[in-house]
């Protein structure tokens, strides 16, 4: 199922001319209306018609969220004031709040991708659509809810919080499609639990989850615990909202709506993009924006290009899911680690979410990794074969995973120090 | 028949087994027979204790990773060939055993041994046909 097929399955050819098309205005209107840019291109020795390929885009300035900053609170608009509609903001919570800017023309862009990505996630215009995104600054409720109206289908704008009241609501309406964070939508389910209704009482089939990472051991618990189908949406304030990528139905990477974004992935510390199935950085460039056009934003999102094609039908580069913030990457020995590797390796192994912790040293002058892993009850056993089997596959497949030698140790419950309720995840001993 | 062990994961590091001990003691908890398999990094401790729920409850309250496998005690003739025979049954009938370790004290009737097998249903089967005398868990737990 499809919201816009011919756009969501263009011919590649077709799909790249478009997307040239559409860079190089962009580039144009990014240059000729906000200051910053032509500031950073010019520092370059770029203009925009040194944009004449899709390869050019390697040639542009990346563009940061301390860009969004230094301009706040409307200095990267590229329009005038009276042609924008609609102002959102980030929450601010690691710094001062950027700001984002809708036209007219790009909220009905936003609601078209929305509308896509709901579509794409198994909505259609018969379904009851449960946004329990927070409404207000933040992107989500209002991204879904314009979505919904675009797709014809009938939106409940309940927002956040009251979780009894949502969960009464779910039932009395007939909610069919349920859109919150995973950590949200896993607190219905407890809730539920404690009211003692069984979501198979409940009309619920589908849930589109984002807003935050989260993993496939939390995607099966959700889908058992609410008997749904859960896909993972994405989107960032700064490059629209949600509805930058979505899953669909094969549950295999994100598709990214190649018509209106650029998706690139980096090594955060050469800058240098990686072939697809390497994991690094993802980094958008917007389209169609016209109020805040985004020339390769570094997202700080970890993710890896997926090579070939999804059997959907959807021509847009697929991502897979994010699994952490770069600010979390460690260089080892010359070779970027992030802890999320380590959590994927882990989670397959064990099957659970273990408690662990990175530990990087150096010797001489050579690095060191050690992996300490909690024994959970579920990875013990009273042989100590089946114990050396689990070190040994544990080793095993860190290293083929991070590509470092790496020393495993199983440590007892409670070993690793936890603040707050979450574990520190890395300790760096080294000295530089 | 079967007879519930204890394992506790144990790091490698002094002070660990004097925690377990220190708080099965506290509990009122007496130990009946252990033993601690280790390698460089970690071991498992396995002990039969007087009243296993408890031991599990309270070690799992104490923040040890523990479980609670099934094992057998076997009794026989203290002499010679006495351990032996029991095992060539097991072997003939192929049945693994992972791990065995012996009681401290006696039986009634002769030396004590626990037993820990891949298939516990055959083995009681198997040994019960031979002869071979298995302790009662009741009888274990209170020696």
């Amino acid at each position: 199922m499809y919201w816009n097929q011919k756009y969501e399955c263009l011919p590649p050819e077709e799909l790249h001319q478009l997307q040239l098309e559409r860079l190089k205005a962009t580039v144009e209107r990014a240059f000729f209306n906000v200051p910053h840019y032509r500031r950073a291109f010019q520092a370059e020795g770029l203009e925009p018609g040194d944009i004449r390929s899709l390869d050019d885009l390697r040639k542009l300035p990346f563009t940061t969220k301390d860009d969004l900053r230094e301009n706040y609170p409307f200095g990267m608009f590229a329009v005038p004031m009276s042609e924008i509609v609609r102002i959102h903001s980030s929450s601010g919570t690691t710094g001062k709040p950027t700001v984002v800017g809708y036209t007219r023309r790009d909220i009905d862009v936003w609601a078209e991708l929305m509308a896509r990505a709901l579509v794409c996630g198994g909505a259609t215009r018969n379904d009851i659509i449960h946004n329990a995104y927070g409404y207000g600054l933040f992107t989500g409720g209002l991204g879904v809810h314009y979505g919904a109206e675009r797709l014809g289908a009938s939106v409940i704008p309940i927002s956040g919080g009251n979780t009894k009241r949502q969960v009464m609501i779910m039932r009395d309406f007939g909610s069919t499609i349920l859109t919150c964070t995973p950590s949200y939508a896993l607190h219905i389910a407890e809730v539920m639990e404690e009211m003692g209704i069984d979501p198979a009482e409940l009309k619920l089939r589908a849930g589109i989850f984002g807003a935050e990472p989260w993993s496939e051991n939390m995607r099966r618990e959700i889908e058992r615990r609410l008997g749904i189908s859960a896909v993972d949406i994405y989107g960032l304030s700064e490059v629209i909202g949600p509805g930058v990528a979505i899953e669909c139905q094969e549950k295999n990477g994100l598709h990214i709506f190649g018509d209106h974004f650029l998706a690139e992935v980096i090594d955060p510390v050469t800058e240098k993009p990686l072939p697809p199935g390497e994991m690094g950085e993802l980094v958008l460039t917007s389209l169609t924006k016209e109020a805040l056009p985004v020339i390769r934003y570094r997202t700080r999102d970890v993710t890896a290009l997926l090579p070939g094609d999804c059997p959907c039908g959807r021509t847009g580069v697929r991502i897979a899911r994010i699994t952490g913030r770069t600010d979390d990457m460690l260089i080892i020995r010359g070779v970027n680690v992030f802890p999320s590797q380590v959590e994927s390796v882990l989670l397959e192994i064990g099957g659970t979410e273990p408690h662990y912790q990175l530990i990087v040293d150096r010797e001489g002058s050579l690095d060191t990794l050690e992996v300490q892993v909690e024994v959970s009850e579920s990875l013990f056993s009273d042989a100590v074969r089946r114990l050396e089997d689990l070190e040994h596959r544990l080793h095993q497949e860190l290293e083929s995973t991070l590509g470092l030698s790496v020393k495993v140790t199983l440590v007892e419950p409670k070993t690793i120090v936890r603040s707050e309720g979450k574990a520190k995840r890395v300790i760096d001993k080294r000295k530089f | 028949m079967k007879i519930k062990q204890l394992s506790v994961f144990l790091e490698n590091k002094s002070g660990r087994l004097a925690a377990v001990t220190r708080l099965l003691a506290s509990k009122g908890i007496n130990i009946r027979a252990l033993s601690i398999a280790d390698t460089s990094d970690f071991g498992i401790l396995r002990l039969i204790v007087n009243d296993p729920e408890a031991a599990y409850r309270a070690l799992k309250e104490g923040g040890f990773t523990v479980s609670l496998t099934e094992v057998l005690g076997v009794e026989m003739p203290d002499r010679p060939g006495g351990l032996s025979s029991v095992l060539t049954h097991l072997e003939e009938a192929g049945i693994n055993i992972e791990y065995l370790y012996a009681f401290l004290g006696k039986g009634e009737n002769g030396a004590l041994v626990i037993l820990r097998v891949e298939d516990l249903d055959k083995a009681i089967e198997i040994l019960s046909a031979k002869g071979v005398q298995l302790v009662k868990a009741e009888k274990v737990y209170a020696l």
